[in-house]
């Protein structure tokens, strides 16, 4: 078995020294009773023959690059530049683990400090953490953590939200028997309230009225964006407690739904009650800037049941690719790229328009748009799916939830229309 | 070697001139000169009018540089890294094994890298298959048939598994009564995290005095501690083999104790590659579990995540498990719907997972096949038991006489602690000599503890060459007067140790002008 080193005469040397004359006496304390059964499984196979095997698998689906791809709702398709895929493989980030270490960990720690730059920024926040899995859990995350800090239980949704991110907090919130979950204002009891933009259905919001809400009533503001993409046109939620949400849209492909990147940003003073990592900067012994992984004190292998979250890996490759993207585009190419996808979903809205039986939902919209149509949204979505074309989001029976991003080519959007003008 | 005067170059920064050899200092991307280009050429913005109701975003603050000065910038950084591919890493509890490239190749096929999870499913056969396929080899390997993929990572599992046992006690009206979960003083600290963020109480079971295992007594004591019959017990968390690398041979009578009273067996699998492909954990007596798939499955660490804790469980404890499972009607497979299976206690993660991880798993499996993956756990069992028997006469092995170890084999600092060095010091002292340490100061039950996994993947030589230089670390010490060397180590290393206190007391965590 090629992944294998030892020798065979390498394995009787070091039975010997270890006084056992077969593998299987060091397993003398497993009860023979849980032993001794076979695998119904195949045996090893070489690199071709598995190649084959799983190219026959994903040559089963139908990849984006296939045809005209307009599917978005918390996962965008996005190009990705050749040197962030180069950077992530390097042995010296694949390979490594959590940064324990610093001393032979400073290059993690140091991608981890600009990925926290480049959040804290984007979002307009002071502090951010090195990571969590996804928007969703990211979302999760940040209304325990409104619990804590104003010792409240109830959670209040303020607009549509993505139903996966709404079905997660139901589902953590389902540990405790004295947490509600309610749509609309938040009153004395609240901790929080909850304000997606773009929303689930591509409508951009203003915080100042949740703000007021919030001030009025004591609960935080948490601002969820899963479209990183569109913080390089709209304004930054500044008026947000704890912002968070999904970074997948910068450096990761969309891999079927993961890994992804969940990312969490707040305000310096709720820092001690934030979960997951936090990479910090410090000095070594000679005076020399250097990072650490720090307030590991809120962390589960520190304070257990206490801990704010049991978080152990974050997402520390994904949030590698996205500071290598990051650092690609800079202040301009990332709002460039901002515009470009705003200006496809203008062409996508327009033609849409002018196609029979469609109705444009949005009175304002970043990169995604919900419309209404004049039949069934998932006999459409098969019925496109069967020519190749993947239509986007059935958001209801007869709405439908397209995304056009700047890889939306205008020829994608004319075979959508035309599809579209021979079905409705 | 600072220089005297500092030089001051716009791209590279003042730090330059500490270079020398083969080491380079890096500035952070904001400490460069803003380029007036992108390091990504595009289309130029038409400028139509904005539809969003508001104005553009002004200034963000972003750096701006070229795609080589990127380049260089992450590859600089690269080199401060240490990684499996440099050398040992014998990192107890977490497994770092060879990362085979082709796991990373076949990721990385559009027909995997490029589809969307909410795809009609007649579009992604192959993605769902190799899911399907998965969860199969799961069910077989652990002898837990019923397997759930999405959680994202071993915490988020353990979550997933506690959260399948506390629905069972729900649905059956018995959530209000259990409300304790047992767990030994030995176990991984996301495990206690666990059970309070299913809002439970953590009772913890000594094991100090018992040789590092689970003992019966101290078992039933937990058990019946507060109810005679043990019925305020919700379940048991226990990694098995445990953190200090021994196999809990009793654990299957304590299951079956733990049944009688009406609770379940939680494993925690973080430690499956010692008896992958030799054991069934359904065999003594779990009931639910999650696998590491970044620990036995090889999924790469990449300096911290992404992981994947895909959860197994007997037929029992199906109808509770997180949504969606992958399902095969006929020849089509497909996810479960919403509305289905309605005593799910619900969605845990976005979307079905980490399925990236899925797919490179799936290859390493299929690499391995049975009888690879037998030979991993024999492998990484035998250069385990290796170490500590080579290493017993230099260290204080606590659990060294009363049998072998399993994957891991665990010393403490007690002989170095008495001329003044401790677990971290040696552990610098490895970085020294050009390894990454075993893992420090756990598990918590005894002090100074080191825990050595070498894993499958080295060979002999490799073993070898890390036994004498621990022996040569024992020796040194034992001779003596090495207090100071030993606390200022490490030296040869881009940085010298850090220091956490002051990065704890004033914490900077992001960049400012």
């Amino acid at each position: 078995m090629r992944y294998l080193p030892q020798a065979k005469k390498s394995r009787e040397e070091m039975m010997k020294v270890i006084g056992v004359d077969s593998v299987e006496d060091l397993y003398a304390d497993i009860p023979k009773s849980e032993m001794g059964f076979g695998f119904d499984l195949p045996d090893h196979q070489g690199e071709l023959a598995v190649e084959r095997y799983m190219g026959a698998y994903a040559n089963q689906n139908h990849a984006a690059p296939d045809g005209p791809f307009f599917l978005g709702a918390g996962v965008y398709y996005h190009h990705v530049p050749s040197t962030v895929d180069y950077i992530i493989q390097r042995s010296e980030f694949l390979t490594a683990y959590t940064p324990y270490q610093p001393e032979i960990a400073q290059g993690t720690l140091q991608a981890l400090f600009e990925y926290q730059s480049f959040i804290a920024l984007l979002t307009g926040q002071d502090v951010a953490n090195a990571s969590l899995y996804d928007g969703a859990t990211a979302m999760a995350e940040a209304a325990l953590m409104a619990q804590r800090v104003t010792k409240r239980r109830k959670i209040v949704l303020g607009n549509d939200l993505h139903q996966d991110y709404k079905k997660v907090l139901e589902a953590y919130m389902s540990n405790f028997n004295d947490v509600e979950i309610t749509q609309g204002a938040p009153d004395d009891a609240s901790a929080c309230v909850i304000v997606q933009s773009p929303d689930f259905f591509g409508n951009v919001h203003k915080y100042e009225s949740f703000r007021k809400q919030c001030d009025e009533s004591g609960a935080l503001l948490i601002v969820v964006i899963n479209e990183i993409i569109s913080l390089g046109l709209l304004p930054a939620p500044v008026e947000a407690d704890i912002v968070c949400g999904e970074a997948q849209s910068i450096g990761l492909p969309m891999s079927y739904g993961g890994p992804h990147l969940g990312f969490f940003a707040c305000k310096e003073k709720y820092l001690r009650q934030m979960p997951g990592r936090l990479c910090g900067m410090t000095e070594d012994a000679d005076g020399k800037r250097g990072f650490v992984l720090t307030l590991s004190t809120r962390e589960q292998h520190i304070r257990r049941d206490k801990a704010t979250s049991n978080i152990c890996t974050n997402q520390g490759l994904c949030a590698l690719a996205f500071t290598v993207h990051m650092s690609l585009l800079g202040e301009d190419g990332f709002k460039d790229l901002a515009r470009l996808n705003h200006e496809a979903a203008i062409k996508l809205a327009d033609a849409l328009r002018k196609v029979k039986g469609v109705k444009v939902l949005n009175d304002s919209f970043f990169n995604e748009i919900t419309v209404e149509i004049n039949g069934d949204a998932n006999a459409l979505i098969k019925d496109l799916a069967e020519q190749g074309i993947i239509a986007g989001y059935a958001a209801g029976q007869n709405r439908l939830l397209l995304a056009a991003t700047e890889m939306t080519q205008d020829t994608d959007i004319e075979a959508l229309c035309a599809a579209l003008n021979k079905v409705l | 070697m600072s220089a005297e005067k500092t030089i001051e170059f716009k791209d590279e920064g003042k730090m330059t001139d500490d270079n020398r050899g083969l080491h380079y200092e890096e500035n952070l991307l904001w400490e460069k000169e803003r380029s007036d280009t992108s390091g990504v050429d595009m289309p130029k913005p038409a400028g139509a009018p904005l539809r969003t109701g508001h104005e553009a975003r002004g200034d963000i603050g972003l750096p701006q540089v070229s795609e080589p000065q990127a380049l260089r910038h992450f590859v600089r950084m690269s080199t401060w890294n240490y990684s499996i591919d440099h050398g040992f890493f014998p990192l107890g509890s977490c497994t770092m094994k060879h990362n085979p490239r082709l796991n990373e190749k076949l990721a990385r096929l559009p027909g995997f890298a490029a589809i969307h999870p909410l795809q009609p499913a007649s579009t992604v056969q192959g993605a769902l298959g190799v899911m399907y396929e998965l969860q199969n080899w799961l069910g077989e390997l652990t002898g837990l048939k019923s397997v759930c993929i999405t959680p994202a990572a071993g915490a988020q599992g353990e979550l997933a598994g506690i959260m399948t046992i506390r629905r069972k006690h729900e649905l059956s009206g018995e959530s209000a009564k259990r409300r304790i979960i047992l767990t030994p003083d030995s176990s991984h600290g996301t495990n206690p995290a666990t059970a309070a963020m299913c809002g439970y109480e953590v009772r913890n079971i000594p094991t100090k005095e018992t040789g590092g295992i689970l003992s019966l007594e101290a078992f039933k004591e937990a058990l019946y501690k507060t109810d005679e019959n043990g019925e305020d017990v919700a379940g048991m968390m226990v990694t098995n083999p445990n953190t200090c690398g021994l196999f809990e041979s009793g654990v299957k009578d304590m299951a079956d104790l733990l049944h009688a009273a009406g609770g379940y067996f939680y494993m925690d699998g973080a430690n499956f590659n010692a008896i992958v492909g030799k054991v069934r954990p359904a065999d003594f007596g779990v009931d639910v579990m999650h696998i590491n798939l970044h620990k036995t499955f090889s999924t790469p660490h990449g300096g911290g995540g992404p992981g994947s804790g895909p959860i197994c469980c007997t037929e029992e404890l199906a109808p509770y498990l997180p949504k969606p499972l992958v399902v095969k009607d006929g020849d089509a497979y497909r996810l479960e719907e919403d509305g289905e299976r309605e005593t799910t206690l619900g969605t845990l993660k976005g979307f079905q997972g980490q399925f990236g991880m899925h797919v490179r798993a799936l290859t390493y499996m299929l690499s391995h096949g049975k009888d690879g993956l037998r030979q991993v756990s024999e492998d990484a069992v035998l250069n385990a038991n290796y170490i500590l028997r080579s290493l017993e006469g230099h260290y204080h092995a606590p659990f060294a006489a009363n049998g072998h170890c399993m994957h891991e084999a665990l010393l403490t600092d007690k002989r170095q602690k008495e001329k003044g060095v401790s677990t971290l010091d040696i552990a610098k002292m490895l970085v020294e000599r050009g390894f990454h340490p075993m893992t420090v100061y756990f598990p918590l039950v005894l002090p100074g503890t080191m825990l050595i996994e070498p894993t499958e993947t080295e060979s002999k030589d490799s073993i070898d060459r890390f036994i004498t230089v621990m022996k040569e670390i024992a020796e040194e010490v034992e001779a003596g007067d090495v207090e100071e060397k030993y606390h200022s180590m490490p030296i040869a290393t881009p940085r010298r140790r850090l220091d956490e206190v002051k990065a704890a007391r004033n914490p900077i965590l992001r960049w400012k002008n």
